[in-house]
């Protein structure tokens, strides 16, 4: 069972920092940290998946000259995935960024109960 | 509200740590993410595209049409930047000629 | 930044380094075929040259990418990229394949060249919107314009 465990530790410590993130997202009232959670959920993700692509013995995917065992190599294609993802990630944060200054400029305050309270009036 | 928000943290915790015991372990060579189309990669990415970092011949060479799609989606996020922000560039087409 | 840090030692420190780190963008970017990089590693290493230049000397920098250069520089990366990948289509080849362009190279190398190619447009595209985002999240309130009577 710990052989289980330690198998598959990479899959749980992706796990804990994405309910990390969620609980950041869910539970704080400062709408910057809520953006600062959603970065370590994008960050969670990509680490699960570049976690998927390892394999046991294996070298960083540059062709050394002379080897061509497949076996020698890690995956490439999670890392060519997530590279498109951390470039989403930095788009949405770039945007969201600027949403929260046209807030702060219009509300006054990132707190989001008071704001609550200032956009019903 | 919030405790809504506890029992969705809840709930996802046990998903996640239900479902982490089917995936293969961590290192595995034949797990299914390493045998369908990453060994045409590995084997044939020198020989075809002359590139020797294999990330870069699937990311620029193989994919070359998601790598056009995220750049187009990085150019999009800086301008809804630009008009989220008021930004002026240029000169204001309201000066008038001088 | 509106005010500049403008200290002299930041100052030295920083025409010091910039020449370095932008030798060191180009070398990601047209070392990505044999080890670890590609355009977009050069392409945010190139924008924090900006950003430096920025920091340091403020919204006035007589040196550095100003708005409407960031912005050519955004959109000639991105026309440059889906041009490569039209320029495949007249030579009767699929989009983006850069196997069929008329180069005297061999079949490898040709893809390879094609390769660089988008690359570069893709560095120029991250640089100009890098650039443009932390200049959009910098700038103060826009002024009002008076109305005039």
């Amino acid at each position: 069972m710990w052989s289980d465990v330690l198998g598959h530790l990479n899959y749980w410590l992706a796990a804990l920092l994405l309910l990390i993130g969620l609980h950041g997202m869910l539970l704080r009232n400062n709408l910057i940290k809520k953006l600062m959670a959603m970065n370590v959920l994008q960050v969670a993700v990509i680490m699960f998946f570049i976690s998927l692509a390892v394999k046991r013995g294996a070298t960083a995917p540059i062709e050394v000259h002379g080897v061509t065992a497949v076996a020698a190599y890690i995956n490439p294609l999670p890392h060519a995935l997530m590279l498109t993802a951390i470039v989403v990630g930095v788009s949405t944060t770039g945007v969201a960024l600027a949403l929260l200054v046209r807030i702060y400029r219009h509300y006054g305050t990132l707190e989001e109960s008071e704001l609550l309270e200032r956009m019903a009036e | 509200m919030r405790q809504l928000a506890w029992l969705t943290c809840l709930l996802a915790l046990l998903i996640l740590f239900y479902v982490g015991d089917d995936l293969p372990a961590v290192g595995d060579p034949t797990s299914p993410a390493s045998t369908h189309v990453s060994p045409y990669y590995i084997e044939h990415s020198h020989h075809e595209t002359g590139a020797v970092n294999f990330v870069t011949a699937v990311l620029a060479d193989y994919r070359g049409y998601d790598t056009l799609g995220e750049t187009t989606v990085i150019f999009t996020a800086g301008l809804a930047c630009l008009l989220i922000l008021g930004v002026q560039i240029g000169r204001s087409i309201s000066g008038g000629r001088e | 930044m509106k005010t500049p840090f403008g200290s002299e030692v930041l100052d030295a420190a920083c025409r010091l380094l910039v020449p370095f780190i932008m030798l060191f963008a180009i070398y990601v970017l047209v070392h990505g075929h044999d080890s670890p990089g590609g355009g977009f590693q050069a392409g945010t290493i190139l924008a924090a040259v900006v950003i430096l230049i920025r920091m340091v000397h403020g919204e006035e920098a007589s040196w550095g990418l100003h708005r409407t250069a960031a912005l050519g520089l955004a959109c000639g990366g991105l026309v440059i990229y889906a041009g490569i990948g039209f320029l495949a289509l007249l030579f009767n080849g699929n989009y983006l394949d850069y196997g069929v362009l008329p180069l005297p190279l061999e079949a490898a190398e040709v893809r390879a060249m094609g390769t660089l190619g988008i690359e570069t447009g893709v560095t120029m595209g991250v640089t100009g919107v890098m650039v443009l985002i932390f200049d959009a999240l910098t700038t103060g309130e826009p002024k009002e314009e008076e109305d005039v009577e």
